[in-house]
């Protein structure tokens, strides 16, 4: 669906975006994730056909979007960033002026049920909160029925109950099979809703995976913490469990590839002692953990 | 139900007017500037000199004037309001949206080009009607094609010269002033406010390169004594040719669908 090789954008002396690949394949949800100014939105005002490259090769739909045309635009939706709605018409009247841009377009009324907006069809769309012009922005960009979406950080600046209703609307556009390329700074949006997660920072892809193999999540280690018992200290634990010893700041931190196997270890010896260890946590690194730190501005 | 899209170019044009008009009407702010005011500049500048005589041919200054605010409501409806609204719609990410979609960019700038002109061809109407009636300022009938004419080549041209100076402006708090800026001493000087027979020449001059004097003039023809045909001055229609031809080139040049102001 979409295939980009060595895309290059150069403002002035910068690299905006500086030499990036990705393949994202029909059906998929891809989530392009990174901090703001990373290069994300340049990247995808180049794939929607909006901005000229410097370099590199983009494909999407099969076409080159410099050069896309009616007919390729006929088959692309895009939520972009920052709209307003349509001044002066309602929900239904936005969607009727955009509808009437193509030739077959998706039932009107249907589109304003699947985004939820049902009940507010005849509110002048200015009038909307925040989060139901977004929807209302999915169902003008989802009227044209088409086969790939671009939506553009959905979900900037909505409180978490619009968020979830968002989500839900986009979880939607799958069961349609459509293939949705979404952009956010959100890690838990794209844990949430992407297939595969390309992370962006500084212009570069500097990880991508799956939401559970993002980054080497998967094989990175865990964190098991406790707090030992009055009397008992670090010192006292089984020579296989100090020497994982992180940290003892009130609570002993033991950082391990095999928690598992450690916790089954730490169980049995403070069995052993009849001492009892009531905070014990077992931590995985957070999607959020790995992000940070591959987003992290080298000092 | 065929769309517009699939009926043809033409029909696309418009559904884009219907909606862009019904976008207007439902404008409070757009209305007041371009049916209101118009009309109460009419009755101000009516009341103060209406019954004053102006130059040489002893005309009823409302024969001038009556004209005069008919091209001022051309102006308010296709230049005023259309530089405002594209600026606002630019900033706001509306035109970037529409270009997203297979719409034709031509489709969208002809649609609202439609509208104007019908809303300038009703203003024109509702001015030159309420001169009749209220004024008695008489037009022949066969001058009625001509006006007619010269109100949607003058709406044309100024709904192209809108696009072209909204390129200019980079956000909308700036272009209501911009506007204002560029069209009162213009006003003043090409004879909407005061008859520009009592300007001294070299203003006169200065005012004969711009289009306002010559979308009033085209207007003025027809009532001035001793009018006949059908009303059409074809040097100033030239001129505002020339205008809507300079306009283009600026607009094909500079005109982006994309906000000024957008985030990285």
């Amino acid at each position: 669906m979409v295939s980009v090789r060595g895309l290059r954008k150069r403002y002035g002396a910068v690299d905006a975006v500086a030499g990036i690949d990705l393949e994202i394949d029909r059906g998929e949800i891809f989530a392009f994730l990174g901090p703001n100014g990373a290069g994300k939105t340049t990247t995808v005002e180049i794939l929607e056909g909006f901005r000229t490259r410097t370099a590199g090769e983009v494909s999407v739909l099969g076409m080159d979007p410099a050069h896309g045309g009616g007919a390729w635009r006929d088959r692309v939706g895009a939520v972009l960033q920052e709209s307003n709605a349509e001044p002066g018409l309602t929900v239904r009247e936005s969607l009727q002026l955009y509808s009437g841009y193509y030739r077959e377009p998706r039932d009107i009324e249907e589109t304003i049920a699947l985004v939820g907006l049902g009940e507010k069809a005849d509110t002048l769309a200015p009038q909307l909160s925040g989060g139901q012009r977004r929807r209302l922005d999915v169902a003008l960009a989802l009227i044209g029925d088409p086969e790939l979406i671009f939506l553009d950080e959905p979900t900037t600046g909505f409180d978490p109950s619009a968020r979830r209703t968002a989500w839900h609307v986009i979880e939607g556009l799958r069961e349609l099979g459509k293939t949705v390329f979404l952009t956010t700074h959100y890690m838990d949006e794209a844990e949430e809703l992407a297939d595969r997660i390309a992370v962006i920072a500084g212009g570069r892809i500097v990880a991508e995976g799956t939401p559970g193999t993002l980054g080497g999540r998967n094989s990175m280690a865990s964190t098991i913490r406790f707090t030992l018992p009055q009397g008992t200290g670090a010192d006292d634990l089984p020579a296989e469990l100090r020497a994982l010893v992180a940290g003892v700041d009130g609570r002993v931190t033991l950082m391990t590839e095999t928690p598992l196997a450690h916790v089954g270890t730490l169980a049995e010896w403070a069995r052993g002692r009849g001492i009892d260890l009531p905070d014990l946590d077992v931590r995985r690194p957070t999607l959020e953990d790995v992000y940070l730190e591959l987003t992290e501005e080298p000092a | 139900m065929t769309t517009a899209a699939a009926r043809g170019p033409v029909a696309l044009v418009v559904h884009q007017a219907r909606f862009d008009l019904r976008g207007f009407l439902r404008n409070r702010q757009a209305r007041f500037f371009t049916l209101a005011l118009p009309l109460l500049f009419m009755v101000i500048f009516n009341g103060v000199f209406g019954d004053n005589v102006v130059g040489p041919g002893s005309t009823k200054a409302s024969a001038y004037y009556v004209p005069g605010i008919a091209a001022l409501g051309v102006i308010a409806a296709s230049f005023v309001n259309l530089v405002i609204s594209i600026t606002a719609q630019r900033e706001g990410g509306i035109l970037k949206r529409r270009r997203a979609t297979p719409v034709p960019a031509w489709v969208l700038v002809g649609g609202r080009a439609l509208s104007a002109i019908g809303i300038s061809l009703v203003v024109v109407a509702g001015l030159l009607a309420f001169g009749r009636v209220v004024y008695g300022v008489k037009l022949p009938t066969s001058a009625l094609p001509g006006i007619a004419f010269t109100a949607v080549v003058g709406s044309l041209t100024f709904c192209v010269l809108a696009y072209a100076l909204s390129t200019v402006i980079q956000n909308e708090d700036a272009a209501q002033p911009t506007v204002m800026a560029i069209m009162l001493p213009l006003y003043f000087i090409s004879g909407i406010f005061i008859p520009n027979i009592n300007l001294p020449t070299w203003l006169q001059h200065v005012a004969s390169v711009f289009p306002v004097q010559h979308l009033a003039a085209g207007f003025r023809h027809s009532y001035l004594p001793g009018a006949h045909g059908v009303g059409i001055v074809w040097s100033d229609i030239g001129v505002l040719a020339i205008w809507a031809v300079i306009g283009v080139a600026v607009a094909l040049r500079r005109f982006s669908w994309l906000p000024k102001t957008a985030s990285a």
